[in-house]
């Protein structure tokens, strides 16, 4: 037994010496500015929404599979999900410059890309309204593009904050719960710090859960603490889940959600890109809550 | 080491041994040969059209490349990103066939695989905890090997779930083999269960991230990680021919092997290290890739029969040429985009595996 004990104890002091003599050299950063933006890879749905909005689609040469809006963007070679990119099939497309939503990966694969001459520019991501002028200008001066960006920018400020001065008289806030899944009648919700948390504000409602953030599976009985009036979810979002299935759970149906049987359904991509669509995403889904309360 | 006196009986074992071990020897030269293609097949091919004939003749001439830009980058992608997963695709499957053929001499069970000892869900629970709590509870783990963070605790899972069992199954020096089956299942379960409240704990980001780990990929390749976990499945590799003969002595059960003169304990306990280490460390790496374990070393035992002396390295050579056709599918079917390779391994090796059975019905054994 001890014998044992020891045999292994050798490699693994060892192999630890060995992780730590083996840490990879940090790439260079601080690229902000593309020296030939003549063929970009752009790897995240928005990022490619806001390079068509400035009208600069023809430096296109990829996508990642977030990316399917504008509809042309389909003719487009898909180097697969942004959080599971090859390397090689990035640098087959022979890009002159990578544009990537934060959160782009693996590791393994950014660090081979910045390690190519290809300048590398990620995009930060915040689930706000300065997130995506933020994105727009980052992207526009990318490109060299910063005038067209500033127009943008300018454009979806004002877009932005109308949209949001719509709900703002409205006293009685409905409570909004965004189930991502329905999996065995289990519900996927959406806490604080995701897209779908930031929307529900935008649009003038109160997120129905409280205490965790990200996707959690939640409790019959934290549905019905929650008390959601109205229930979100993704339309084209995988196979879809029948009104019948969702108020059949029977924590649902006894949410005021449920006894009015009121759920809202909108793309995935345009309620949750926070790109050039989110002006008009956050007046349908305000629209959709409110009704005729909406001042334009 | 083992006495010369028990290769008699254990020579008589199977009926038609001349025949067999010429036959074995011809498949073995055979699979060197695979293997030599998969590596040429797998170094021409990928989503780029970087040629490394090319890459390697610019190496060899010393010449001036004709366009500087676009051949630093084909030597990039051959020495950075194909070659580094040629040979992590040569150990790891290596790995996990070997492994999987010597777990099964030592259970005396055609459905032993190294997921048995605990080693496969103590390695996932080791990769999952850094993945998840590698930003926060874990961050001086992180800070302290970065990318390494991840293969490196996958390793320490799966060792330190082997060596508990080890404990739990070893009574006054005799390793009980049922035992360490049954306490396998429990640290498994135990281990899942653990991983399963990390799993509850993950954001949204992080799941998706644990979801592309558990299927397995040879796309995280860098030479930093061969440096690390190459040497270990080398050795331990290096290790297991050693275990031939007295596997083939066990086939006959413990106390028959021991009476010829085999050092049983020892040999439960070499087998034991080696596969924990291999098949840690091939986790580690690759997250899971599932099939090779049990496919590559039963194909081979209907090719050349159970004689572990020929069926070890067999089964190094076939597991490391499936392991590196099946990485060439998933580079470039979807270019240029990536598959992960255990949804190739499963495509493509389950329904052949399943023709060979049906052709060989009843004649399987071990």
């Amino acid at each position: 037994m001890g014998c044992f004990s020891r045999i292994v104890a050798g490699p693994m002091v060892g192999l630890a010496l060995a992780f730590t003599a083996l840490q990879p050299a940090d790439a260079a950063e601080g690229v902000s500015v593309f020296s030939d933006p003549s063929k970009i890879a752009a790897i995240g749905g928005s990022i490619t929404e806001i390079v068509y909005a400035l009208g600069e689609e023809k430096h296109l040469v990829a996508r990642d599979s977030t990316s399917r809006y504008p509809k042309a963007v389909l003719d487009l070679p898909d180097v697969g999900y942004m959080r599971a990119l090859s390397p090689e099939g990035v640098l087959s497309v022979n890009p002159t410059g990578i544009l990537a939503l934060q959160g782009s990966g693996p590791k393994e694969a950014v660090d081979v890309l910045k390690k190519t001459s290809i300048p590398f520019i990620e995009v930060p991501e915040h689930y706000s309204r300065e997130g995506i002028l933020e994105k727009v200008r980052i992207i526009g001066k990318a490109l060299g593009a910063d005038a067209k960006a500033e127009v943008l920018a300018r454009d979806l400020d004002d877009r932005l904050t109308s949209a949001e001065k719509q709900t703002a008289s409205i006293k009685e806030r409905k409570r909004v719960l965004f189930v991502l899944s329905v999996q065995g009648g289990k519900i996927l919700a959406a806490g604080s710090e995701t897209a779908a948390d930031g929307m529900v504000r935008l649009a003038g409602g109160v997120n129905a859960v409280e205490g965790f953030s990200g996707y959690k599976q939640m409790s019959d009985e934290a549905i019905i603490t929650a008390r959601p009036d109205v229930i979100l979810m993704m339309s084209n979002a995988g196979p879809p889940v029948s009104d019948d299935e969702l108020f059949g759970n029977p924590s649902v149906a006894s949410t005021p959600a449920g006894a009015a049987r009121k759920l809202i359904r909108i793309d995935g991509a345009y309620l949750l890109g926070f790109g050039p669509r989110t002006a008009d995403a956050i007046h349908d889904l305000a629209v959709s809550l409110y009704g005729g309360q909406v001042t334009d | 080491m083992v006495d010369q006196s028990i290769a008699g009986p254990v020579k008589a074992m199977s009926v038609s041994e001349g025949d067999r071990s010429g036959r074995a020897r011809i498949v073995i030269v055979l699979l060197c040969l695979g293997l030599a293609a998969a590596v040429f097949l797998s170094l021409t091919s990928g989503a780029s059209d970087a040629s490394a004939v090319n890459v390697i003749r610019d190496w060899l001439s010393g010449a001036v490349p004709f366009d500087a830009a676009l051949s630093a980058r084909d030597s990039l992608i051959v020495y950075d990103i194909r070659l580094p997963r040629i040979i992590l695709g040569i150990l790891v499957g290596a790995a996990l066939a070997v492994s999987g053929a010597v777990m099964q001499g030592l259970f005396r069970n055609p459905l032993a695989d190294p997921g048995l000892i605990g080693v496969s869900a103590g390695s996932s629970l080791g990769a999952v905890a850094i993945i998840v709590l590698g930003a926060t509870i874990l961050a001086p783990v992180t800070a302290l090997f970065g990318t390494l963070a991840l293969p490196m605790a996958a390793f320490f899972g799966g060792l330190a779930t082997t060596l508990v069992l080890y404990q739990v199954a070893t009574r006054r020096g005799q390793t009980s083999v049922a035992t360490m089956l049954l306490a396998g299942i429990a640290l498994a379960a135990l281990a899942m269960a653990l991983t399963g409240i990390l799993i509850f704990m993950a954001d949204d980001r992080q799941l998706r991230d644990l979801t592309f780990w558990s299927l397995g990929s040879l796309g995280g390749a860098t030479w930093a990680k061969i440096a690390s976990v190459g040497p270990i499945i080398i050795l331990a590799l290096a290790a297991m021919p050693f275990l031939a003969r007295g596997l083939n002595a066990l086939a006959l059960g413990e106390a028959t092997a021991g009476h010829l003169g085999i050092p049983v304990q020892r040999l439960k306990y070499t087998a034991i290290i080696g596969v924990s280490a291999a098949v840690g460390a091939s986790v580690a790496v690759s997250g899971g890739i599932g099939f090779v374990g049990i496919v590559v070393p039963h194909l081979l035992r209907l090719l050349i029969g159970p004689d572990n002396r020929y069926l070890l390295p067999a089964s190094a050579l076939l597991g490391a040429s499936l392991l590196l056709l099946a990485d060439a599918v998933a580079r470039t079917i979807v270019a240029p985009a990536e598959l992960p390779i255990g949804i190739v391994t499963a495509v493509a090796g389950a329904p052949f595996f399943l023709w060979i059975l049906l052709r060989k019905r009843g004649v399987v054994d071990l």
